[in-house]
């Protein structure tokens, strides 16, 4: 079978159907999670901001909550969450607020303003009531990593920088596809029994390939992320869904989003921010927390939600975030294609599950889903260890031993950090050793520099890139024998750091920005290199 | 909300562009590869502690807090503060012997001044050394500061309190443990010069311990019970119309700086009060509220070295242009450079090593210098020169005491003879 999509649906699908014996080639045309799957808040949602709402999804988050907080322990962050309502919004709503979680099984327990602010200082000191719920943070990256992880040692292939540019059809039957190779423009098919459409917004393109129909509705979501973290609880507004209400503590920093507007599919691929958006990110952000007005943001990016459009809501956001499965055999009775798309990040192991249910079922496959209980790679221990050896083990690690442990959880046992030089940091804002970029680049299919960010938050800190994305060019360089490869893979890492930072690009962050260019066009003379290319095209 | 507020965060964090300059002046990195340097310890360190304070690094705890990268720093970055407060949140439990010994310093010192000669052959003894670093982890090989045999608040009362009111203009005098208990001449050195150009002095009233080595050593608490006396005794004298003159500039960094920043007190209303004993004589000299008279005989070939926290106030200035006004004494200026005692920290079994390989290029520059004294104004780096040079160190202060010709200064500024 060939899943399409490395996004954290795919990625989810391929483990499942490689957990259950499956042949499993996942093709994915950037990298893994470069579309919604990396473009989002990194909520572990309770299903509270649901509950009102959309039962049925609340209900999916729930149980999803409690299922990944045990099988993606180095993903997951509990750090619980508040509901707020501040002097502008109705009091009212928070008790039918409170019935709706503890209907779908949520628990939610009121506070007053007081305990509220003791248990997360950072909130705003006006509100006026407050509920506390089992949200958490994820790491998305980390999550579709170890999903593919787990599904390459069980047998799974995976071409990242692969795209599906024709779905191969005999009669009424897609029996495959055709991949291009990225880098070299290469042409390949692929045989399979079924191919599972798992490829968010782009799963439309995908299905129409196909010759079938999925009217999907793209939604673009802005976010920014503050340079370091302001608050330890996610933190909610208490009112119907609304623009920029979820402020999540994320790895080391913190985030608000989201806006919700409704895009061309001409634009799915652009992700800009615009200076509105910003605007109403920070006016609404500051409402949750107000030291955000004084907090440097480093930088703004946008994802675009796969929503299935099964009403005219303009603004989508009561649309359902409920799971669509479809079988296109049934559907339009075209065999052998699975569409699974709908659902939320935090959702995509039951997605997977009903996708891979429905492939067994036309594969006459009888093994059960054990996803819910079987731990991803890496998840085996707790950061801490809860012992007090475990605590006295971890603090006596060096920075890169430590950042790779809190990041990969027991699979850093895989990093050898044997030299002294294995344990120089690359990146020093996120404490990302050498030994970690060498591990990224062996197992965690991560081919250029921006594929090692996802894989390590390599350039994810402060200076973004400034101090880092050289120093791991060199170790790429180093392992590949590819220094003009590398050299290449620099400019177009700063080029998107560039391009998150320039939508809120004042105060230190403009600074950051500007010693950055100084850095690599001035010192590096990457800046006359990229002209040295223009000129040869001129 | 003013806007130069915006985007401040504490100890400005946030404002740090990764340039990395800190790390370059850093003495610490120069020598030892398991500190992780003030960039990597403060601005970046702070963000994976603010996640998880696990993330910690003990490697933090070879800091000298000396203030060289907030000195570097060209966006503001108090990174020395952020290290010290990661370092003083981490310490859990009490600390050990040594750490209280080494930071009592005024119940040390008081029982020591009165037994002082049993002390100081004691700590003279390489046996005893060697037996104290056996038992609480003191370096042998480094030589303790002697303890004088009475105390300078002692010899003040006995001998100068009374007289001090005959004189029109007044201070008040912050002596320091060391001047108390170590050193007494330097504090009788500063009320013959300040009567001689007409300020009579007085002390605090039941001043304490500035706190800096009690906060070094992970006893914040009480570094805070001795500041908020200390800042009692301090706006009454500033009500008074006094400013306060200290003659450690580690002292005084403490009490404008380490007060605000590492305790949270707020001392701004007394901050510009508080100075140093260089400072306000040069001061007054430069705007004619004092003369001075000096020795025709007077030679000396002096090496200034700029002790850390005088280099963060940015007041060596005042020091060497204070030396600059002695005929007869040459100036050389040492490149401002760690000499890697930093308090307390030389004296310890495992920062002995670097301490010194800190101080390796300085002391070698000394000993290269032509001149026969050094001047500091910091009583650490006093010791460690002293113990690790073949030359004698004396405080600024010192020797404008032995430069100065203390009768026709007193006939100068229109002081009578008593």
């Amino acid at each position: 079978m060939v899943v399409v999509g490395g996004g954290v649906t795919g990625a989810g699908v391929a483990r499942d159907c490689a957990l259950r014996g499956l042949r499993v080639l996942l093709v994915e045309r950037h990298d893994l999670a470069t579309g919604a799957s990396g473009r989002n808040h990194g909520l572990l949602h309770s299903g509270a901001r649901y509950a009102v709402t959309d039962p049925e999804s609340a209900a999916e988050c729930v149980g999803e909550n409690h299922i990944l907080r045990r099988i993606a322990r180095h993903c997951v962050e509990p750090t619980d969450g508040l509901f707020i309502t501040l002097p502008e919004d109705d009091l009212d709503y928070q008790r039918l607020f409170v019935e709706s979680c503890h209907r779908v099984g949520i628990e939610a327990e009121r506070l007053d303003p007081a305990e509220a602010l003791a248990m997360e200082p950072a909130v705003n000191p006006s509100i006026v009531g407050a509920v506390r719920v089992p949200d958490a943070s994820i790491d998305p990256f980390r999550l579709v990593a170890s999903n593919v992880l787990d599904a390459r040692l069980h047998g799974a292939e995976v071409l990242t920088y692969h795209e599906v540019v024709e779905l191969l059809r005999e009669g009424d039957r897609i029996v495959g596809v055709r991949v291009r190779n990225a880098a070299t423009g290469e042409q390949r098919e692929v045989y399979c029994r079924i191919v599972v459409n798992a490829a968010g917004i782009w799963g439309h393109l995908i299905a129409r390939r196909a010759g079938v129909e999925i009217a999907m509705f793209p939604a673009k979501g802005s976010l920014l992320v503050f340079g370091h973290r302001v608050n330890h609880m996610v933190i909610n507004r208490c009112r119907k869904p609304a623009d920029a209400d979820i402020l999540v503590p994320g790895d080391t920093i913190s985030l608000i989003g989201t806006t919700s507007k409704r895009i061309s599919f001409d634009e799915i691929d652009l992700n800009e921010v615009t200076a509105e958006e910003v605007d109403v990110l920070l006016r609404e952000g500051t409402k949750l927390c107000p030291s955000l007005a004084t907090t440097r943001i480093l930088r703004a990016y946008a994802g675009v939600r796969p929503l299935v459009a099964d009403d005219n809501d303009p603004l989508g956001r009561s649309i359902s975030r409920g799971i669509v499965c479809l079988d296109h055999a049934e559907r339009d009775g075209l065999e052998g294609l699975v569409t699974i798309t709908g659902g939320k990040l935090m959702t995509y192991r039951l997605m997977a599950e009903r996708a891979t249910d429905l492939v067994c079922r036309k594969l006459g496959i009888t093994s059960l889903c054990t996803t819910a209980t079987t731990p991803l790679p890496g998840s085996k221990e707790e950061l801490k260890g809860a012992s007090r050896r475990g605590r006295k083990e971890f603090l006596s690690l060096r920075a890169g031993e430590k950042g790779a442990r809190g990041r990969h959880g027991d699979m850093a046992e895989n990093i050898r950090f044997e030299r002294s030089k294995d344990r120089a940091l690359v990146c020093e804002c996120e404490q990302v050793s050498v030994a970690e970029i060498r591990y990224a680049i062996e197992s965690l299919n991560a081919d250029h520099l921006v594929d090692l960010r996802r894989r390590t938050r390599l350039g994810m800190g402060t200076c973004q890139g400034h101090l880092c994305a050289m120093r791991a060019a060199g170790v790429m360089a180093e392992m590949r024998g590819d220094a003009e490869g590398a050299l290449a893979d620099v400019a177009g890492f700063i080029d998107e750091r560039w391009r998150g930072v320039r939508p809120v690009a004042w105060g230190a962050s403009l600074v950051e920005a500007q010693f950055t260019q100084w850095f690599y066009d001035g010192v590096c003379g990457l800046g006359d290199r990229n002209n040295d290319s223009d000129k040869k095209e001129e | 909300m003013k806007l130069e507020h915006k985007n401040i965060s504490e100890n400005n964090f946030e404002q740090c562009t990764k340039c990395t300059i800190c790390t370059l002046y850093c003495p610490m990195v120069e020598v030892n590869p398991l500190y992780p340097g003030p960039k990597q310890s403060g601005p970046d360190g702070e963000r994976y502690r603010l996640k998880e304070p696990m993330y910690y690094d003990e490697g933090l705890n070879y800091c000298l807090n000396c203030k060289r990268c907030e000195i570097s720093c060209p966006s503001g970055v108090r990174i020395g503060d952020i290290i010290a407060l990661a370092k003083v949140r981490n310490r859990k439990g009490l600390p050990t012997v040594r750490d209280m010994l080494l930071s009592s310093t005024v119940s040390v010192g008081s029982v020591a001044t009165r037994m002082s000669g049993l002390v100081n052959r004691s700590l003279e003894s390489e046996r005893f050394r060697r037996g104290l670093e056996s038992m609480v982890g003191i370096d042998h090989r480094h030589t303790l500061p002697r303890y004088a045999e009475e105390s300078f608040e002692e010899w003040f009362r006995r001998e100068a309190a009374e007289k001090q009111s005959c004189y029109s203009r007044r201070v008040s005098y912050f002596h320091g443990c060391y001047a108390n208990y170590n050193d007494p001449a330097l504090g009788r050195e500063l009320v013959e010069v300040l009567n001689a150009v007409g300020y009579g002095v007085r002390l605090l009233e039941g001043e304490r311990c500035c706190g800096m080595v009690k906060i070094a050593n992970g006893r914040k608490e009480r570094a805070m019970r001795d500041a908020k006396r200390n800042l009692v005794a301090i706006r009454r004298a500033v009500a008074e119309g006094d400013k306060v003159v200290a003659t450690s500039s580690s002292c005084t960094f403490a009490l404008r700086d380490e007060y605000q920043y590492l305790l949270g007190l707020d001392n701004e209303d007394v901050k510009d009060s508080i100075t140093l004993i260089t400072r306000f004589l040069f001061r007054q000299w430069e705007r004619g509220n004092i003369k001075f008279a000096f020795r025709e005989d007077f030679r000396m070939r002096v090496a200034y070295h700029s002790a850390c926290h005088i280099e963060r106030l940015g007041w060596a200035i005042y020091s060497t242009s204070l030396l600059r006004l002695v005929p007869g004494l040459e100036l050389e200026m040492l490149p401002s450079r760690c000499c890697g005692m930093a308090g307390t920290y030389g004296f310890k079994r495992e920062n002995y090593d670097y301490s010194q390989a800190i101080g390796r290029p300085l002391f070698d520059l000394i000993e290269a210098s032509g001149a026969e004294v050094v001047a500091t104004d910091c009583e650490s780096c006093k010791w460690n020169i002293e113990r690790s040079t073949s030359k004698r160190v004396m405080h600024p202060l010192s020797i404008l005491a032995a430069a100065l010709d203390m009768e026709r200064t007193r006939e100068l500024n229109g002081v009578m003879d008593k």
